[in-house]
């Protein structure tokens, strides 16, 4: 393990600068331990630490942009809009699946070396960066996407606010694999389709205008499907949107069962 | 190098380039070019809404929208060009339900209804219903919903390539035409040329040239920049919209929604400023009049905080339940971010960059233009890449989830339609060339010149100089502090010199984008010697019809040593039904 020092360089500061946060600034050390892993040069991964300087206010997506900017250009992740939208910056942030841009350094026991890894089950491309298509294949197979029949209205569809209400919660999804990528069965057995796919078949299932209820089930019911789930709930800790992901999973479990929605 | 053919290559997949690709990808051979995987464009960052006068919770109609988008944006917007855009919401709106969009619902089960700012009745009475959403995450829903569609209809995406050139070929005739574009696989480092009938540029806007941004760290303005160096135009480029909502320091963005549904600003005093400055309709006055009052209440002393250098979002009137239902997102941003609890608590915001109302300049149908009318056969920029103009000097909020729709749907038909009618253009000698040339440029620099430090003080001196407020004196800073900053930059190095996932090297070329649009804003805000829409000029603090209504076209030029600069000409404003007037809400 190698250990490297940021020098303090505030030229290279970013919007996260302290200004403006009401008041609050206090500097502090922080180490960063990342995984690192390139397989141009790297027989295997390898852990190193970087001290970085921070606010307790950045995010850990902060520090490691400060690696990246002021150590080490060669360490990758993926991020674009660095607030919790996008789903880029999934990773393992001590031991636990979260957005290194919604991950606050305060609330990482920053006295501590933070680790930082790639989110688990994928394969790893470059040290955080996983590849991601094995999860969008699952993604794609559950067909996400309204299904009808007959002629289109030549306004809206009508639907209630209740039956709007129904499946709100999963509409929320930002396909960032946090749930997926936490889930146990998925780690041992990739071809489950994992949280996240159950989560948007959920999303068109319990949509009122939605008419391929029956297929996405019998595609779920497969032995690779919802009953695998062990019903951990990794996947709703990890989820950065606050899906009760794992209710989701239960519900559908139920729509098989009974094959009433 | 690989390559490949295709009747219609999209770069981008935001909401314009998939709304493109639906269109395109059921008439010809499509490919999808993208530097993200599609659901992480920033299309999904939108939140408050995208109008369309529907009238399903009160009177409306598509003329009050148009009149509003021109008055909106000061009179420089193409009056043709929002006829079209607000005419064609109301389907756009309906094309987005029967796609499976979760819109929110009227107790009626109809599509539900919001205020917006700029939005307002028989032009200008009252604010209207007008913003049709999903929650403070109608961005989202969209984007998602655009890859729902494009995963039924098997659209082809190739994730991850970064497009660093298009190709443009000069045939018998002497027309200048599209041949393709050249991208660079992040993967593997390979680079792909992709010859192409149509190209359609979708790769939204470049707000990194800003420090404090509401734009996610990928929006480096590629599109705009690969069309320069080709020597197109860009229209309108020193029109930037800073919206009013960021959170203080830090520039995440706080929809318009906030205020749509009762939230109001207040200065350190506690007063509702915005009651000063437009009288009628207040807190949803447009994003300019906004944003420019705000930044004036922090300058006169009346800002909140510890420093006095933000105003206060004061939900804290509405009911827990409505904010829950409405702003659930938002409010969320606010906790995490600031550790403030909207329910009980002010939220500290301050103007930040959003959104680039110029771009590559296009015409209704999405045809690039090389100058003031000629088309660039088998080129099409649609959504915040391209000027139509429909934003003019200032955008409406909801205006852009709009016009990627709109806008998107007919480039994507425009690029299958002209690509089959056209045959396929010949690739000119060693395509790739150039992109292998500027790569391997910057992977084998040894200067000690640093990229992160570069784009820092790029962003600083845009922040410093070139925001809300501007000045001949400060324009002339940024001028000089940009042209030292692209000597620097051409001194650089990058750590990373390896072929695999190098988004050290992307990093790089994304600068040099940045740098050159800066300097192209820079030049443009310096010659319009008026104040207009997003453009507030201190030295000249009036709207002059006279000399100024009229758009910007900046041109990139060569001397004879191979040096780039700006050349600055105009193009006339389209005027329909409207007729210029004072700009009052």
């Amino acid at each position: 393990m190698s250990t490297t020092t940021a020098v303090l360089d505030d030229a290279a500061r970013t919007s996260t600068d302290s200004k403006g946060k009401a008041g609050e600034i206090a500097g502090f050390d922080v180490t960063i331990r990342v995984r690192r892993y390139d397989p141009e040069k790297d027989t295997e991964p390898h852990w190193e630490d970087y001290t970085v300087s921070a606010y307790s206010t950045d995010r850990l997506l902060d520090a490691l942009h400060k690696i990246k900017w002021e150590i080490d250009g060669s360490l990758t992740f993926r991020r674009s809009c660095a607030h919790g939208v996008c789903g880029s910056d999934a990773m393992r942030i001590n031991g636990r699946n979260r957005l290194a841009c919604k991950a606050l350094l305060r609330d990482l026991e920053p006295s501590k070396p933070i680790t930082v890894e790639a989110i688990k089950g994928l394969p790893v491309e470059k040290d955080l960066v996983v590849d991601m298509e094995p999860f969008f294949q699952s993604y794609r197979e559950i067909m996400p996407f309204l299904i009808t029949s007959g002629h289109e209205p030549t306004k809206e569809r009508i639907q209630s606010q209740h039956d709007r209400e129904r499946f709100d919660d999963t509409t929320k999804c930002i396909l960032c694999a946090a749930c997926t990528s936490s889930c146990p069965v998925f780690w041992t057995d990739g071809q489950y389709f994992g949280p996240a796919a159950i989560v948007n078949a959920h999303r068109f299932i319990f949509d009122s205008r939605d008419e391929g209820s029956d297929i996405r089930l019998e595609v779920l019911n497969d032995r690779e499907g919802v009953w695998r789930c062990r019903t951990t709930f990794n996947c709703s800790e990890a989820c950065p949107r606050g899906i009760e992901v794992t209710k989701a999973i239960a519900e559908v479990k139920q729509a098989l069962l009974t094959r009433k929605l | 190098m690989q390559t490949h053919s295709y009747d219609v290559v999209i770069v981008g997949a935001g909401g314009a380039g998939m709304r493109a690709a639906i269109e395109a990808g059921q008439r010809s051979r499509t490919a999808v070019l993208t530097k993200l995987y599609p659901t992480r464009s920033h299309t999904g960052a939108a939140q408050g809404g995208m109008c369309a006068a529907l009238a399903n919770v009160e009177e409306d109609n598509w003329e009050w929208h148009t009149f509003d988008t021109v008055k909106g944006g000061d009179y420089l917007v193409d009056q043709d060009a929002a006829e079209v855009m607000c005419r064609e919401a109301i389907e756009a709106v309906l094309d987005l339900e029967k796609m499976g969009l979760p819109f929110n619902r009227t107790p009626e089960g109809r599509i539900d209804q919001r205020r917006f700012g700029g939005h307002t009745r028989n032009h200008g009475e009252a604010a209207v219903r007008r913003s049709c959403f999903a929650a403070d995450r109608t961005g989202h829903m969209i984007l998602q919903t655009l890859y729902q569609q494009c995963v039924k209809h098997e659209v082809e995406f190739f994730n991850e390539f970064y497009v660093l050139d298009l190709l443009l070929t000069t045939g018998e005739d002497g027309v200048r035409r599209t041949a393709g574009v050249v991208a660079y696989e992040l993967a593997t480092g390979e680079v792909h040329v992709f010859n192409a009938t149509s190209v359609v540029l979708a790769t939204g806007g470049a707000g990194k040239v800003y420090k404090t941004t509401s734009n996610a760290h990928t929006l480096t303005g590629d599109g705009m920049g690969i069309a320069w160096r080709r020597g197109l135009p860009l229209e309108d480029m020193e029109f930037f919209q800073f919206h009013p909502t960021g959170l203080a320091g830090l520039g995440i963005l706080l929809s318009e929604a906030a205020r749509g549904e009762g939230g109001i600003l207040r200065n350190g005093e506690g007063e509702r400023f915005m009651e000063r400055y437009a009288p009628t309709i207040k807190d949803l006055a447009p994003r300019d009049i906004v944003a420019r009052s705000m930044a004036n209440e922090v300058r006169e002393g009346r800002g909140a905080g510890p420093n006095k250098d933000y105003v206060l979002l004061d939900l804290t009137h509405l009911e827990p339940a409505h904010i829950d239902a409405k702003l659930p997102d938002i409010t969320e941003f606010a906790r995490t971010y600031l550790g403030v609890e909207p329910y009980t608590e002010p939220v500290p915001v301050y103007p930040t960059a959003h959104y680039a109302m110029g771009g590559v300049p296009t015409n209704v149908e999405t045809e690039v233009l090389a100058d003031n009318t000629t088309v660039v056969p088998g080129l099409f920029a649609a959504g915040e890449v391209a000027c139509v103009s429909v934003h003019g000097s200032n955008r409406l909020g909801t205006n852009s989830l709009l016009d990627i729709n709109v806008f998107g749907r007919r480039a994507g038909l425009a690029a299958a339609a002209y690509a089959a009618r056209a045959p396929r253009p010949a690739l000119p000698e060693a395509p790739e060339a150039d992109v292998v040339a500027l790569l391997e440029g910057l992977r084998s620099a040894t200067g000690t010149e640093r990229v992160a430090v570069i784009r820092a003080e790029l962003q600083e001196t845009m922040d410093m100089n070139a925001q809300v407020f501007r000045t001949e004196a400060s324009l002339k800073q940024a001028m000089t502090d940009l042209d030292a900053l692209r000597e620097r930059y051409a001194l650089i190095s990058v750590q990373d010199k390896g072929q695999r996932y190098n988004t050290d090297l992307l990093e790089a070329v994304e600068l040099g984008f940045l740098l050159e649009l800066a300097q192209v804003i820079v030049a443009g805000a310096l010659e319009r010697k008026e104040s207009r829409g997003g453009h507030f000029r201190e030295d000249y603090p009036d709207r002059d019809d006279t000399n100024h209504m009229r758009h910007t076209m900046a041109y990139r030029s060569l001397d004879a040593a191979g040096r780039d600069g700006i050349v600055l000409d105009t193009k006339p404003v389209v005027t329909t039904r409207y007729q210029p007037m004072e700009r009052k809400y």
